[in-house]
């Protein structure tokens, strides 16, 4: 027997072990254990992290099917942030809800190790076995809260709708084997570069169906209608979860995809992704405009978002890539600030989501009105906040690629879009007082609120640090 | 009579694919039918990819389709077990009653 080559995927391995020994862990010490079990995967977390950083250079094995590249650490770095600031925020949520259950940041951990195996495929195999065991594990926390009915619901649709994007997925993925004969990203590459003409009709089918089931997971529309009842239903440490790292591990696995393997075909692609690149920014601006509902309003502002950053894979050069993870990391930061403001919507009674509830936060609490603020400028891509650079370097690369009609939309929709974060920030600071929010927001989210806002607000004084990262990123997916 | 060939295997395939797909949207009854058509598309795909294998004598095709097998296993216990939370709260699983958010 040959045993392969572990240490590329240390981290994985780790990430494993660790979530199955936290769950015999839990079911010996029962739900008493949820504070040191969730601590402890956050450790698991950060650990599997600072192993990344030991790995350099770009690393193949278990037979060429899981890849360790400075790609795959830029957006598994992403990855790490997100979850474990997820997990974090949900501790002292889930208490005051009273849906404390161990199985919660086990969950999450194993979701973690799914978007890694995403995030590191380089085999249509490990490709599905990565995103499925990221998909199952976020069935199961949409529908955490188990006695609430909105949360079962947002569990049951998210559940009908990935299931049906995996099975489009997979259909995609089996008529792209049987028509290039080989499911590994680098054999498809050989086999489609040395094709001569036109490429199969079979694998264009294929290629298709592929990109409908991630458009699916990146809730691009028209695969979007998931999104907003998830995102509403699920409970809000959990919407916060689902807005950062699954995304960001489903982009990174859509430029990987796309511009390794499929990179020859860019002419077949490129048409498809500018139409959902499109459609999700103008819907995502306009659908918002209604929405009073800050969770649905963030879930649409998403939608926006995921089309921007698809902005920057349709130019496929080098320069829309290191857009697009230069996009996904700011991203991250602004969506986890400001679900970091959305928990604190709080009073005695319980949440509160309206958004007219903010009415006069910038008196009640001026600290927060103000984060809230700085963190909706910035989505709103108001300079200099760190919003505006992700977008500036995403249209850039559009408009060097030639895809200058791509650019002007993105810019429209981005001034709509401006309309309801301005409009959020007009009613914490110029509408007539509400009733004021519980002030118990916990040391931990104020931490995490504070590091979001000075990232957002400060990030033009040093872009290189992430730049630089994006670009050595970027870079691999082009050589060879 | 006639030779049974790949484009056979492939047209069986993409017939339960589409199933599957219409059994999904155009079913206003039961979730469990829902269900139901996720493991047809499943099952089309594996007809898919263990056609292919044969034809390209190649066994990757083959692991793939077990692979798939065992994840839909997976899949249908979490559809169940969401399923069966979402009946104890609301006491019906027709699928037109599963609007309480919309917009």
């Amino acid at each position: 027997m040959v045993i392969p080559n572990l240490t590329p995927a240390i981290a994985e391995i780790f990430l494993a072990c660790s979530g199955m020994l936290l769950l015999v862990y839990g079911v010996f010490r029962g739900d008493s254990s949820v504070r040191s079990v969730s601590w402890l995967s956050v450790l698991s977390i950060v650990i599997a992290g600072v192993f990344l950083s030991f790995g350099d250079g770009r690393n193949l094995t278990f037979n060429g099917q899981f890849i360790a590249d400075d790609y795959a650490r830029f957006m598994k770095w992403l990855v790490v942030l997100g979850s474990s600031l997820a997990v974090v925020m949900s501790i002292s949520y889930n208490k005051t809800e009273k849906i404390e259950k161990f199985e919660y940041p086990i969950l999450i951990l194993f979701s973690t190790l799914g978007m890694f195996m995403m995030v590191s495929a380089n085999d249509l195999i490990s490709l599905y076995i990565g995103l499925e065991l990221q998909s199952l594990a976020l069935y199961v926390v949409a529908a955490f809260r188990r006695d609430s009915l909105r949360s079962s619901e947002a569990g049951l649709k998210y559940f009908v709708l990935g299931a049906l994007s995996s099975g489009m997925l997979l259909y995609g993925a089996s008529m792209i084997y049987g028509f290039a004969g080989t499911t590994s990203f680098d054999g498809l590459a050989v086999t489609l570069r040395g094709g001569t003409g036109e490429p199969a009709v079979g694998l264009i089918v294929g290629l298709v169906f592929l990109i409908t089931g991630l458009a699916f997971k990146v809730s691009a529309v028209p695969f979007h209608m998931w999104t907003p009842d998830v995102y509403e239903g699920a409970p809000t440490p959990v919407t916060a979860f689902f807005a950062v790292a699954p995304k960001i591990a489903a982009m990174a696995l859509f430029v990987r995809l796309l511009i390794g393997p499929f990179g020859v075909l860019l002419s077949e692609w490129q048409q498809v992704i500018i139409l959902i690149s499109v459609a999700s920014m103008v819907f995502g601006a306009v659908a918002a405009l209604w929405q009073t509902n800050i969770k649905r309003l963030l879930a649409y502002s998403s939608i926006g978002h995921v089309g921007y950053a698809l902005v920057g894979l349709a130019a496929g050069s080098e320069a829309g890539v290191r857009g697009v993870l230069i996009y996904m990391a700011i991203y991250l930061a602004m969506n986890v600030g400001t679900f970091c403001c959305v928990l604190a919507m709080r009073r005695s009674s319980g949440m509160v989501e309206n958004i007219f509830d903010l009415a006069g936060l910038s008196r009640n609490q001026p600290v927060l009105a103000f984060a809230f603020a700085a963190l909706m400028f910035s989505m709103a891509g108001i300079p200099p906040l760190a919003g505006f650079f992700g977008k500036f370097y995403i249209f850039i690369a559009a408009v060097d690629a030639g895809l200058v009609v791509l650019a002007i939309l993105g810019v429209l929709s981005s001034v709509v879009s401006a309309f309801y974060y301005l409009r959020i920030i007009k009613i914490m600071f110029f509408d007539e007082s509400a009733e004021r929010f519980d002030r118990a927001i916990t040391g931990e989210i104020r931490l995490i609120l504070t590091v979001a806002t000075c990232f957002v607000l400060f990030f033009f004084l040093r872009p290189g640090l992430i730049v630089e990262n994006a670009e050595s990123a970027a870079r691999v997916l082009f050589v060879g | 009579m006639f030779d049974i060939g790949l484009a056979h295997y492939l047209t069986v395939a993409a017939i339960l694919f589409t199933l599957g797909i219409f059994g999904i949207f155009l079913n206003r009854k039961n979730v469990i039918i829902i269900l139901m058509s996720v493991e047809l598309i499943l099952l089309a795909v594996n007809i898919n990819l263990v056609s292919f294998s044969v034809f390209l004598e190649d066994l990757t095709g083959q692991i793939f389709a077990m692979l798939v097998l065992t994840v839909a296993a997976a899949e249908a216990a979490i559809g169940l077990a969401i399923i069966v939370v979402y009946f104890r709260n609301r006491g019906t699983i027709a699928v037109e009653k599963i609007n309480l958010m919309k917009g």
